[in-house]
Formats: structure tokens, sequence, C-alpha cells
């Protein structure tokens, strides 16, 4: 069972390493994006430390969300959904592994982009640790929650524009911590009471978010 | 010898009834044939049989005890062939097969001999991007035989395939009846399944106004 969900895991990411500017896309548009803020807000660093961890979080959130709707697009219409369905092992273990796959293709290669962008900001190196920290507990989360929107949107024409419609409201908390704890970093405060929030919504979506999302595929291949 | 059957079923896709009151039996090591036009129902019945739709009305049975008590296990015993050959083009064949048999079975058991069934042990290494629609449709076919599945449900397996590759299946499927499994296969192509029996799906349509309202 668990052999079934890791080969999945595999698959995926053979995929997007064969299919290297899928993946590289969501990098890039990560990067893109945090530096035209400064230069349309203009150099001042004061103002760009203020915006650096809303501006790191609200573009790591778009550019995963960028990348929702091929989650499960490709199998669903090469038929590969279907099969995973009437797979013996259970589905939602299977979108779990999907979600693995896509995490360490999207939100991984992000974090490890972030520093850059705190550079680019200004950043203190103190805000370095509870940054990455922060994003290392919710980006998994984005992913999870991310797996309901793109499997609910399967099948529906224009779906590409549905998902963040459904998804963004249920990303607000992740965003909230998420900024909170590197503010807190900056201010002097500990990080760790916003670490433990975006840790606890990870625990929460890690088993609901593929039960859910599992059903809204079933429906989708019906 | 355990039946696997279906009573009364009816089928309603969106508003439209696609079938009703159809009853089959398939028993261990018995074939079935859909038959049918366009838009009969063959494919939402072999959709229905593999539990990725609910009938509206009506049960599957396996051995007597309904389908629907234990999907999970229904799951296990079945192996579905749809319209869509679930490859991957940027994996090689080989890589597309082992992963359907890990994913649906007990690991890699026995990728080379499905390749060699279907004919395709020469092109294991190509991508399978590289492959015409025919041999696509074999790579499908090759999931049949990597894991052991007592219940074969095929829609139009034969789309694409040579005369060769027809007699491969047919020997497949011969093989895989006398092992005690059974098939059912929905195709417009005369393929050899002796006794096989036949199921016409015209013969089940609703009654052409059966969907409308009373004005």
């Amino acid at each position: 069972m668990v052999g079934a969900a890791l080969s999945l895991a595999g698959r995926d990411l053979r995929l997007a390493l064969r299919q290297r500017s899928d993946a590289g896309t969501v990098v890039l548009f990560f990067v893109l994006v945090a530096s035209l803020f400064p230069l349309a807000i203009g150099p001042a660093p004061n103002v760009l430390l203020r915006i650096a961890p809303g501006v790191i979080w609200v573009t790591a959130l778009l550019a995963v969300l960028l990348s929702l709707e091929r989650l499960f697009l490709a199998d669903f219409e090469d038929g590969s959904l279907e099969l995973l369905t009437l797979a013996p092992t259970p589905l939602s273990l299977l979108v779990l592994a999907k979600c693995l796959a896509h995490w360490l293709t999207t939100g991984l290669p992000v974090i490890l982009a972030a520093p850059v962008i705190a550079v680019l900001y200004g950043l203190e190196a103190d805000a370095f640790a509870p940054l990455i920290g922060a994003m290392l507990l919710g980006s998994p989360s984005l992913s999870l929650i991310g797996a309901i929107g793109a499997a609910l949107t399967l099948g529906a024409r224009r779906g590409g524009v549905l998902v963040p419609l459904l998804v963004l409201p249920l990303y607000v908390p992740v965003l909230i911590f998420g900024v909170l704890a590197v503010d807190a970093a900056l201010a002097g405060l500990p990080a760790r009471p916003h670490l433990l929030l975006l840790g606890a919504l990870l625990l929460a979506a890690l088993p609901l978010a593929p039960i859910a999302a599992a059903a809204a595929l079933r429906q989708a291949v019906e | 010898m355990t039946l696997f059957e279906g009573r009364d079923l009816d089928c309603v896709r969106g508003e439209r009834q696609v079938f009703a009151g159809l009853s089959f039996a398939v028993p261990s090591g018995g074939a079935l044939v859909l038959h049918g036009p366009n838009g009969s129902g063959k494919s939402s019945l072999l959709r229905l049989m593999a539990g990725l739709l609910k009938p509206s009305r009506g049960h599957l049975a396996w051995d007597g005890r309904a389908v629907a008590d234990d999907p999970d296990a229904h799951r296990a015993r079945l192996q579905y062939l749809g319209h869509l050959d679930a490859v991957k083009s940027v994996l090689s064949v080989a890589e597309n097969l082992d992963f359907w048999a890990s994913a649906q079975g007990d690991g890699a058991a026995g990728v080379a001999a499905a390749l060699e069934r279907t004919g395709l042990a020469g092109l294991a290494e190509v991508p399978a991007r590289m492959l015409s629609a025919g041999q696509r449709r074999r790579l499908a076919l090759a999931r049949l035989f990597v894991n052991r599945a007592d219940l074969w449900l095929l829609d139009e397996p034969t789309v694409g395939l040579d005369e060769d590759s027809i007699g491969r299946l047919q020997a497949g499927l011969a093989d895989h009846r006398r092992a005690g499994g059974r098939v059912v296969v929905a195709t417009h192509t005369a393929l050899d399944l002796p006794k096989a029996e036949r199921l016409d799906l015209s013969a089940y349509q609703p009654p052409e106004d059966a969907g409308l309202e009373p004005w």
C-alpha cells in the first residue's frame, strides 16, 4: 500500500524532472514577481524591509497556486486517474503521495529561492531562520489544501480560474501566521507561537485534505 | 463456482437514461461480449461494473455478496481498460509498466513477461511518445498481464491493433479464462472468444419518451 503510494510519488518526481520547464516556471515566477516590487515601490530600505515578509509569502502563495491546476489534470486527461481510483491502495494515500511530489517540485524550490529574495529586501540574518522555518511548515499545507481545489475543479471548464477562488480563502491562515512569524522575529519577539500554529495547520491538513480531495476525484472520474 | 452478476441495473448519465432493467452473469472462466450501437451504454456498463459509476437502481454481486458492501475488495480483483491508454509520454515503455505493476499490485512481478506477451519486449527502453497509436494500445493491454486480476473489463481493446496483436490478445484472453479469470469486453471487432455469452444492449434501451416529463 505504502509501496504503491511511494511509486506514485516517484513517478511524479520523474515526470517533473523530465519536464523541467513546468517546475522551473514556478520558481522563476516567484523570483521575478518578488523582484518587481522594489522596482515599483522604490528602493527605500525601510519600506522594503517592512513589506518583505508579506511580499515573500504572497508571492510564494501565488507561485504554488499557479502550479495547482496541473496537479491532477494530466492524469485526468490521459486516463491514469481512473486507474488510480481503481487501484487497491486507498485513494487518499495516493493523493498524499501526489501532494508530496507536488511540494518537492514547487514548495521546496520556492523555499530554496526565498533567501535570495530576502537578501534583495535587506532582511536581517536573524529573520532568515524563522522565514525558512515558517515556509517549511506552511508550504506543505499549501500543496495539501490546494489539492482539494484542484480535485474539485477537474472536468470543469475554465477550472484554472476556479482554483484560486476556491483555494485562496483557505490559504489565509497560512499566510497570516507565516507573515507574523517573520514579523515577530524582526521585532525581536519569539516566532515560536506562530510556527507552532503553522505546524498545527499542517497537522490538520495532513489527514483531512487527502480525504476531501479523494472524494472530489471520485466525483470527477464518474 | 463464483459468479459475477448484475441484477436489474439502471444507468442514468446526466439527465438521460442509458439502459434499464439489465441483468447479466459471468461465471469463472466465462466471457461476456457487449454489443450494441454507439451510445447504447457499453462503456457505461463497463464503468458500472468497475465501480466508477453507481447504478441508479439494481445491484452488482460477486459470489452472492453485494459489491457495494466491499468496494475495496472489488477493486483489487479487477483490471479496467478504458478508451484512454493511461500512458505517460516522457516515460519509457518499461517505466510506464513498472509504475502500474507497483501501483496496482504486488510489485514488478511480470513486467518482462507482459512486454513479451504484447510484443513490446524490443521497445522496452523506448520513450512512450515514440510509440504509434497501436503500440500505445498494446502498452495499455500489457497492464492486464502484469498483475493477476480475476475480472478483466475491456472497452474496445482492439482499437488500433494490427492482426498480429489481435491474435496475441486472443491468446492472452484464452489463457486468462483457462486460469479461471473472466472477461467482459465491448468491441465492434470480431474477437474469437469460445463459448462467450452475448449481451445486446439495444434490448435494454428505455422507450424513446421515457425521460420526458408530461407538459
